[in-house]
């Protein structure tokens, strides 16, 4: 059936809805050609209605070896082509029965480059997914719909688990979980490390309770300002633990030392993102996805410096502390989706662990 | 200012003439390397043989030779121009192997040149094959196992070691033959026993064999900090097999997920670091279609036809950044140039499907062998961009100029359901075309292709996503849904018309009055997520927003040329791009159409706005209802704008320069008789025929030997001379049908010199910049012929003959622009064999040799300017002191089955030019420059016709002084003998089964020398001994002329220094004169 998209500020674009769920959210998009599933399931997207630029999508299907979360927490999903027939030895199911068995709002036939337009020059913003001949008052309604702050609390693992290394002396990691996605808990487990994925409400006693060797701040959904209480936490933790932080977990961080956080006009979301290392003068392309940036001036009188910068509007990428092994990154080394390129994080990461 | 700073002056080495495989992406990597270069203030020394090139244009380096790509004369030139660097990773295989020989040769070092971008170290580790082994295996990059063996126990052993199937390839072998593919045991000792007889050296290499997995490919950059990105990567519609080049290729890949997109990334990444590659480089996987297992097929560490296709896919300008990295840049520091905010350290981000489709030359070479494999065929391609694969796919098939404009053959509707069934097995150039028949007829389903074809099911459903469409517009009433369906699978007009039985007006008018129109979008790297300020567009049918601002500046469309293919080469580009910059220099907008990936023209910065469209009515009416042109200029784009001119006129577009009407007075035959009877001037007497018995009444009324062609090409070959009525009849049987609507042209064979003239006219005055006299005589078609500027045996009387003659027909056909004539003298009088009114092949050539503008005149002139206004006399330009020579280069080695006798159909690929104040040495550097194996000593065999004998004595004689020996198949040798000259007798092919052939094979046969003898077994014996010197790279002339003008080379060359280079400033400047 016919739908559309509407944004806050009346701009209207059509499509097709799959299975006529309708969605409110903030509007983003993603300029990846790959990885529709890996975005789909990343949590840092929760509540978000998630634009694709590559406008063919469901081309290999979707199977379960590439779920970054336990579902896909976007509220809705706008996108060029929904190929109807995926092909790839992986193929599972196809985009189409995935998006409709886990409930995500669908727009299709869209002209996702006009979208992207759009949001670019005017900036990030509320949006609605209704059919197209939805009656006013329901769009009104609709636009009324509150979107949710508390979303780190929606992702977070309810419950701590454990996944144990191989070795016995492995050093022991706990990942604080804001909405982690999977390939980063991996990442971690291939380095050796024996991982504890704690709820993003554990408090820090507890954390240190679990005599880390490490802790791990995640990735996750929403603006770092709505979650003081996690900041204060973490705050706690500093000096106690060597600690690294990817994406939100690298805001909060910042947060914990007074540093400041902004919200950038339309983000950064996509596998082509150059980062360069300030410390090696290399760069190297990331998978980003996030719509909030550390403030570069905040962090002048702190003992954080910046490692890492954008080559492309050269915000805040990476900082480390002056003296203790404390450091994070605003990209994503673990790709899943986008290059690989960045996966020596890790190794930093181990290299501190192991206290060399 | 360049990063390295001792950086003063630096070469840059182009490709050379193009041949199959190195084509026109060689002038646009080059062209853009040396403006790149100019702007960081370096000195650029260019040295390409090719004339037909923009890169060899005296504005786009400050120095260009246009010489042989030979080390001899590179040497040469940097002993002269003592350059500080030399950049030859950018002028393909050829520019990487004279770098490699140069620094062999110890020319680097000696001279104190320093070999920019990727080390040779890093060449010679992706080239040669034991190194790159080692370098893989190293890294733990999986190539293909393979082993040499020289007995089949070995080849079995290999085998059930690595398993089947396996690829048995016999070493040097004449085209490739003996090999193949085995399956299982019994079928790889068949193969070898065969592959080892025909081995010379009786060598076969088995290699595991990955046919029918995916094949892949990444374009990589990395820059001297070891920085690296990915431009992009891109997917083979065909399976591996199939050459790249021969491939349809899609950008990005399509069924790849994320983890072997990122896989073969990274695999990509690790490589180029290993290799120490500084530049571009390009990576091709083979992937299994069922698991992550990949095989590195190849590397090449320069750039490449693939980057030039990735640049204009994305909008990266790899040659661009190439360049500045090998001055030392690093990709952080060099800026993204079409958003002009971010740089070029990053990947591109597409938001369309890309589609590039081979152009294959079996519409000339009709006899040639159309199997797909290997050996790259195709001589050029188009590449065609929408929001989706079946748009994209259907431009393409649009952008070919094979007479289709969607997936179906009509030649495919005779068939019955089992030979399209048949045919789908064959991987060959119309494989898509049966499949798409195939799921028309409902009798393959997407399994049954994908097992046959192993082409990935996505695609096989995007064909018939595209069929489906077609079958429901044969059954229903074309309502506004079904026009939306059909627009929205990429259907043009004229096909929904063809499959609905409407016009192709009334399909149109319909369809924009249902308000369904294209909307235009931009290639901007970046998805959209930044502001960009390219002007490069394509069109789609899936969009709701047209983002294109045009302007109300005055503007106009100039029609590019579509692919490269025999007879409609890089010129026509070199044409389209001077014509954009005249406009441009006058103040006017100027808009190109093309659909050329390889070429100069679709580089985003040369035009204000670039549409990369398919060519056809409909594709270019939808560009200017959009940008409302004052109108289009059509006569820089070869015969495909022509070809336009007329549908564009009768839509009410204004056609700039010659009108539409004069056009087709030139061109149709009894119109052009009436111009030349109004004009006096006389040409070769002809008559058009429709039956065999007017033909065969005509040709003895006319006198044989007469030339026939027919007003519409069947498939035979087109053209040809025919010396007697049983050839004629032969002809009208074989190679043509003869009907009233489908007459057949007779004309008198007039064996004179032919002689070629540009000229440009306001259609009052005429300006002629050069006359070129061919050393082929009439009957070698003109882009086979050598061409001399200027004449060097016409007396005054026809040179003044030639020039009145241009007058009277640009005046006579209100010519405003360019004009190409071509002329035959015969018994000292001038006959006209045909005009074009628009630019032609030789207009690059005469334009760098006269120093005129050619084009820039001809398109203010077209404009409205006049000559006069221009500062120009009626009249030829007085010839410069200097000789240029333009010799045709072939691409027989690739084509096997193909003849290469020289003949009234066009053969070659490529030119190259020769210039020299001495006409032997121009001849020498033109023929040296196309790859012609010339030997200095040694054997000449020749075998020619009765009708050649009394002329080739002379000749044989020639030779025996300069002390070859002679040998001659019988009759030819007794005519020899006569003269009293020894020489051996050889026995012919089928007499003596492979004498000459095995003399030609063991190198005791230096050069053939064979004219075309009509006759069964004649005809066949010529072609073998023929095919076997291409085999064999010995210089086989098939022309009499030829062969007297490589004979006063030879005979020069024992006299005068041979290497002797001149910059074409210093000639066209009039500098170093008299050297």
């Amino acid at each position: 059936m016919k739908g559309k998209l509407i944004l806050e500020d009346g701009t209207v674009f059509h499509g097709k809805l799959l299975n006529n769920i309708k969605a409110t959210g903030e509007v983003v998009f993603n300029t990846g050609m790959t990885g529709y599933q890996e975005s789909l399931t990343d949590p840092s997207y929760c509540r978000q209605i998630l634009t694709l630029t590559y406008p063919m999508v469901g081309n290999y299907g979707i199977a379960d070896l590439f779920m970054q979360s336990r579902k896909s927490f976007v509220n809705g999903f706008i996108i060029g082509e929904l190929c109807e027939v995926g092909s790839n030895w992986h193929y599972e199911t196809s985009l189409a029965d995935f998006l409709t068995k886990q409930g995500v709002p669908c727009l299709y036939d869209v002209d996702t480059r006009a979208v992207t337009r759009k949001i670019r020059s005017a900036g990030t913003m509320k949006g609605i997914i209704v059919p197209e001949d939805a009656a006013k008052t329901e769009i009104d309604e609709l636009f009324a719909v509150p979107i949710k702050k508390d979303v780190v609390m929606e992702v977070t693992t309810p419950e701590t688990y454990t996944m144990e290394a191989e070795s016995a002396d492995a050093p022991h990691v706990v990942a604080m979980d804001f909405g982690v996605k999977q390939n980063i808990l991996k990442s971690l487990h291939d380095l050796g490390c024996k991982l504890t994925v704690v709820p993003a409400h554990t408090t820090a006693e507890e954390v240190l309770a679990l005599s880390p060797d490490g802790i791990f701040l995640s990735n996750g959904p929403g603006d770092p300002a709505d979650v003081p209480e996690i900041v204060e936490e973490i705050k706690k933790l500093i000096g106690k633990k060597p600690i690294f932080g990817i994406c939100l977990g690298h805001q909060l961080l910042a947060r914990s030392f007074g540093a400041k956080t902004y919200k950038l006009k339309f983000g950064h979301r996509g596998c082509n993102q150059p980062v360069k290392n300030l410390l090696t003068g290399r760069v190297q392309i990331s998978s980003q996805n996030h719509g909030y940036a550390v403030d570069e001036e905040s962090l002048k009188d702190l003992p954080l410096e910046v490692t890492h910068i954008n080559v492309n509007d050269g915000t805040v990428e990476g900082m480390r502390h002056k003296d203790l092994p404390i450091f994070s990154v605003q990209y994503h080394p673990e790709a899943s989706p986008g290059p690989d390129d960045n996966m020596y994080l890790f190794d930093q990461f181990w290299t501190m662990l192991k206290g060399e | 200012m360049p990063k390295k700073e001792n950086l003063k002056k630096v070469m840059v080495v182009g490709s050379g003439p193009i041949i199959i495989g190195q084509a026109a992406e060689f002038d646009y990597a080059g062209s853009q390397a040396c403006r790149s270069l100019k702007e960081e203030g370096l000195e650029v020394v260019l040295v390409n043989s090719n004339p037909a090139t923009i890169m060899t244009d005296s504005h786009i380096a400050d120095r260009v030779y246009i010489e042989p790509l030979t080390p001899e004369f590179l040497e040469e030139i940097i002993s002269k121009e003592r350059p500080d660097g030399l950049l030859a990773t950018l002028g393909g295989q050829a520019g990487l192997n004279l770098a490699v020989q140069l620094a062999e040769r110890g020319v680097l070092e000696k001279y104190g040149v320093e070999l920019l971008g990727t080390p040779l170290e890093a060449i010679e580790k992706a080239e040669d094959r034991e190194m790159f082994k080692e370098t893989m295996q190293k890294l733990g990059e999986p190539i293909p196992e393979s082993t040499i063996v020289e007995d089949v126990p070995s080849a079995v052993e290999f085998a059930n070691e690595i398993g089947y199937p396996v690829i048995v390839r016999p070493a040097y072998t004449m085209g490739g033959t003996g090999g193949g593919i085995a399956e299982n045991e019994e079928e790889l000792i068949d193969i070898v026993i065969k592959g080892l007889n025909y081995s010379m050296i009786g060598q076969v290499l088995i290699e595991r064999s990955v046919a029918g997995w995916k094949e892949i490919e990444y374009e990589v950059m990395r820059d001297g900090n070891d920085n690296c990105i990915t431009v992009c990567n891109m997917e083979n519609f065909d399976p591996v097999g199939v050459h790249t080049g021969d491939s349809i290729v899609v950008a990005p890949s399509q069924t790849l997920t994320d983890h072997e997109y990122q896989m073969l990334r990274s695999a990509s990444l690790r490589i180029i670091r290993e290799l120490g590659i500084e530049g571009g480089c390009n990576a091709q996987y083979a992937l299994d279609p069922n698991s992550n297992k990949y095989y590195v097929i190849e590397v090449n560490p320069r750039v490449s036809r693939s980057s030039a296709l990735a640049s204009k896919a994305t909008g990266y300008p790899i040659a661009k950044v190439s360049a500045k990295i090998a001055i030392g840049y690093t990709l952080d520091e060099i800026t993204n140039a079409v958003t002009q905010k971010t740089k070029a350290c990053f990947e591109p981000a597409l938001d369309y499907c890309v589609v590039k489709f081979p152009r294959w030359p079996f519409d000339k070479f009709v006899y040639a062998d159309r199997t797909l494999g290997t050996q790259m065929k195709a001589t050029g391609e188009v590449m065609s961009i929408d929001r989706h694969f079946e748009g994209a796919i259907l431009k393409a098939v649009r952008s070919l100029e094979i007479g289709v404009h969607r997936l179906h053959m009509d030649k495919m509707d005779a068939w019955d359901d089992d030979r399209v069934k048949k045919n789908l097995a064959r991987i060959n150039d119309e494989r898509i075309f049966v499949i798409a028949e195939a799921l028309r007829r409902g009798i393959a389903t997407v399994d049954e292709i994908h097992a046959i074809t192993k082409i990935d099911k996505w695609f096989i459903h995007k064909i018939k996503n595209i069929t489906d469409v077609e079958t429901t517009l044969t059954s229903e009433p074309l309502t506004p849904k079904h026009m939306l369906a059909a627009k929205n699978v990429g259907l043009a007009d004229v096909s929904i018309a063809e499959i609905t039985g409407k016009s192709v007006d009334e399909i149109r008018t319909t369809r924009k009055s249902m308000g369904i129109l294209p909307s235009y979008k931009m290639v901007d790297t970046c998805a959209a997520e930044f502001e960009a300020a390219t002007p490069y567009y394509y069109s789609t049918f899936r969009a709701e927003q047209d983002e294109v601002q045009t302007s109300n500046a005055r503007k106009v469309i100039v029609l590019g040329s579509g692919p490269i293919r025999i007879g409609q080469g890089v010129e026509f580009d070199y044409c389209s791009v001077h014509s954009v910059w005249a406009l441009r220099e006058m103040g006017i907008e100027a808009i190109i159409i093309n659909n050329n990936p390889e070429t100069v023209s679709t580089d985003f910065d040369i035009s204000d706005r670039l549409y990369f469209e398919p060519l056809t009515t409909e594709d270019v009416l939808n560009i200017i209802d959009k940008e409302k042109p004052e109108g289009v200029i059509v006569q820089f784009g070869g015969q495909t704008a022509i070809n336009l001119a007329a549908s564009l006129q009768k839509a009410g577009v204004k056609v700039f320069g010659t009108s539409v009407d004069d056009i087709d007075r030139a061109e149709d035959r009894e119109r052009f008789d009436e111009v030349l009877t109004q004009t006096q001037i006389p040409r070769p007497q002809g008559i058009s025929v429709t039956n065999l018995e007017d033909a065969i009444t005509g040709a003895a009324n006319i006198g044989y030997p007469v030339m026939v062609r027919p007003s519409y090409v069947l498939g035979g070959r087109a053209m040809e001379i025919v010396y007697n009525e049983d050839e004629l009849r032969d002809y009208m049987s074989r190679a043509v049908k003869v009907t009233p609507d489908h007459p057949v042209l007779v004309d008198r064979y007039m064996q004179g010199t032919e002689v070629e003239v540009d000229g440009i006219s306001d259609g009052v005055d005429v300006v002629i910049p050069g006359i070129m006299e061919h050393v082929e005589r009439a009957g070698v078609h003109s882009g086979d012929s050598i061409a001399v500027y200027p004449p060097q045996t016409l007396p005054s009387k026809v040179i003044y003959t030639i020039i009145d003659y241009t007058k009277r027909l640009a005046v006579a056909l209100h010519v405003k622009g360019l004009l190409n004539i071509q002329f035959v003298v015969a018994d000292g009088e001038v006959y006209i064999i045909e005009v074009n009114p628009r630019s032609s092949r030789t207009v690059p050539f005469l334009s760098k040799v006269t120093d005129v503008k050619m084009v820039n005149l001809a398109t203010r002139i077209a404009m409205g300017s006049t000559l006069k206004e221009l500062g120009y006399k009626s009249g030829l330009v007085p010839p410069k002191p200097y000789v240029a020579v333009k010799a045709p280069v072939f691409s027989f080695a690739k084509m096997t089955d193909v003849d290469i006798a020289l003949g009234p159909e066009m053969k070659s690929t490529g030119e190259v030019m020769g210039i020299d104040y001495h006409y032997a040495r121009a001849l020498y550097k033109a023929i040296i420059g196309s790859g012609t194996n010339v030997p200095t000593k040694g054997c000449v065999l020749f075998t020619v016709a009765d009708k050649d004998k009394e002329e080739m004595k002379q000749l044989a004689k020639a030779f025996s002084e300069l002390d070859f020996q002679i040998a001659a198949t019988e009759g030819t040798a007794k005519t020899i003998q006569s003269m009293g000259i020894d020489v051996e007798i050889v026995g012919k092919v089928h007499e003596r089964s492979s004498d000459i052939i095995e003399r030609i094979k063991s190198g005791k046969i230096n050069m053939v020398i064979n004219t075309l003898t009509q006759g069964k077994h004649s005809l066949k014996d010529g072609f073998k001994i023929r095919r076997a010197t291409v085999e064999h790279d010995i210089a086989c002339l098939t022309s009499l002329d030829t062969a007297w003008e490589v004979l006063r080379v030879l005979s020069f060359m024992r006299e005068r220094r041979l290497v002797y280079s001149l910059a074409i400033q210093d000639y066209v400047g009039g500098g170093d004169g008299l050297a």
